[in-house]
């Protein structure tokens, strides 16, 4: 059974707190021609929706909402689509229930 | 010129981390323990239960002034379809016991607390700092780490590396892979508050009893998945997790799964009116024993998340966290006390204890369940969930058809769904793999 329209992903993180640390993105994309599946992949499975395909066909970021989860690192670390690490110390997601 | 400044630093302050840290400075050794969050648990995300034993083992009075949100009384296991579930129900009056066995926690809230007792003890704390590198010596040794604070390289005699499932620094230093996607569930969890009374009710709870709900069958759409419902004081912390393997196949969003979890007609009057405060995410290691990897060497040990010590089958975590923690400081306390160097030789202590623990005793029993539940997901998460919401509703609606015949469609489904053959290998398989 399908349901109603699901609730937008910007509402949700809304709710969380974060110290943005600005122009010091923790995760880049690497420059490519065309995404790798993994790499589009995270298009739909980043659950803070931090990646986007652009007019061109690539893969985009914008860490701001990251939850620092590791699920894109874990599918596109080794491949070398993307350049991971934490934010710098205080900076990124601070739970307040976690 | 650096100098050695401790005698072991703590790279994290989860459950294994705080476990380490405050073991080894309630045993006198001077302990540095590192967290890139503002405070202890402002990065860290659990469903979350906490099992009292392995925490009584560490602080045994942690009852008078741990936050706890509830204890246990009542499991619930659901197996669902699209708009029934199939569950089993355990509550028992036993677990009103004196020190009861587990509880609900807020990881934010009890990181705090347990940081304040690594404080106590006498370790020392720096947040907001970020451990970036291993520091090692010509022949390999780790002598310290560094950090994204200005300054020298930190050096202690070991390591411990408590820095979660999705730890940079032991994978950047090649002690040990970074978390396959098969090996990995990407969980998302929200949470939800509501007044206290109408939890205890909707629940059937008194004062601070609580319920745990977890679920599995469509819900995932045929991936190895699991969703939960935790009750907390004021709060119902709701989530789902499935395997990234299986999320990156499909294309599924984690946030869509969530949500149909939190529409189906079982769960949806559980959070009737609740408020969302949060939503978070967080990587489970569900490779079990055969993810496990090299647990210690010259000047380092892992435990907790970090060393995959999770047991998926009893979704039991930061007990084991708790454990490996504690483990890891007695034996670097032992070898520090003998005087010894905490070379690979002398640390394999550690492993020899979590071998001898609960710990690997259990996740060995289980070192087959991840691949059976791979290779098989849709059956178990899909077909099985449906056929068994089909048996249960034949068995139960009257409408004049004879229960023979009742019985014979039954069992006409689950042949149609998985063969003669199939039903008997996924049992065989799994008593196998349980055994």
């Amino acid at each position: 059974m399908k349901t109603a329209i699901a609730e937008r992903i910007e509402d949700k993180l809304y709710q969380n707190r974060y110290l943005v640390d600005p122009g010091r993105p923790h995760i880049k994309v690497r420059p490519h021609q065309s995404p790798s599946p993994n790499l589009l992949a995270l298009t739909r499975v980043c659950p803070a929706n931090c990646y986007e395909l652009n007019e061109s066909g690539q893969v985009e970021i914008t860490p701001d909402g990251c939850m620092e989860c590791g699920t894109c690192r874990v599918l596109c670390e080794a491949s070398g689509y993307i350049e991971w690490n934490y934010p710098r110390g205080g900076f990124g997601i601070l739970f307040k229930f976690g | 010129m650096t100098h050695k400044n401790f005698d072991a630093i703590v790279v994290g302050a989860g459950m294994s981390g705080n476990a380490a840290a405050y073991t080894m400075a309630r045993r006198g050794l001077r302990v540095l323990q590192l967290e890139r969050g503002e405070y202890a648990g402002s990065k860290n995300v659990q469903g979350a239960i906490m099992y009292a034993n392995m925490l009584e083992t560490i602080i045994p009075d942690f009852r008078n002034d741990a936050p706890l949100e509830r204890h246990l009384v009542e499991q619930r296991f659901w197996i669902m379809d699209d708009t029934s579930h199939t569950g089993m129900h355990y509550r028992s009056d036993d677990f009103n016991e004196l020190s009861p066995n587990r509880y609900t926690i807020i990881r934010a809230q009890f990181d705090k607390w347990f940081s304040r007792k690594v404080r106590e003890a006498g370790g020392t704390v720096l947040c907001e700092t970020t451990a970036t590198e291993l520091a090692r010596d010509s022949s390999g040794k780790v002598i310290g780490v560094h950090t994204d604070r200005a300054g020298d390289v930190i050096q202690a005699d070991v390591v411990v590396l408590a820095e979660g499932v999705n730890g940079l620094l032991g994978t950047r230093a090649g002690l040990r892979e970074t978390p396959k996607p098969e090996n990995v569930a990407l969980a998302v969890k929200e949470m939800h508050f509501l007044p206290e009374e109408v939890i205890a009710e909707r629940f059937g709870m008194t004062g601070d009893e609580g319920c745990v709900i977890e679920a599995a069958g469509t819900i995932s759409r045929g991936m190895p998945g699991l969703g939960f419902l935790y009750t907390n004081r004021e709060s119902i912390s709701l989530g789902m997790g499935c395997l990234v393997s299986g999320l990156a196949a499909t294309m599924e969003k984690p946030y869509d799964l969530l949500d149909g979890f939190k529409r189906h007609p079982s769960v949806r009057p559980l959070i009737a009116g609740s408020e969302v405060k949060e939503y978070a995410a967080h990587l489970i290691p569900e490779g079990g024993f055969k993810a496990i990897p090299q647990l210690f060497g010259d000047g380092w040990v892992v435990v907790g998340d970090a060393a995959q010590l999770n047991n998926a089958v009893h979704r039991e975590g930061s007990n084991l966290a708790m454990a490996s923690g504690r483990m890891a400081a007695e034996a670097i306390s032992l070898i520090n006390s003998r005087g010894k160097p905490m070379t690979k030789h002398n640390l394999s202590l550690y492993k020899a204890m979590l071998d001898k623990s609960f710990v690997m005793k259990d996740l060995r029993k289980y070192k087959d369940m991840p691949s059976l539940l791979h290779t098989n997901s849709r059956s178990f998460f899909m077909t099985y969930p449906q056929l068994i919401s089909q048996a249960a509703k034949n068995f139960l609606r009257v409408d004049g058809t004879p229960k023979i015949e009742m019985e014979k469609a039954t069992t006409a489904a689950f042949i149609k769904a998985r063969s003669r053959w199939g039903l008997l290998s996924d049992a065989v398989r799994l008593a196998f793999a349980w055994r």
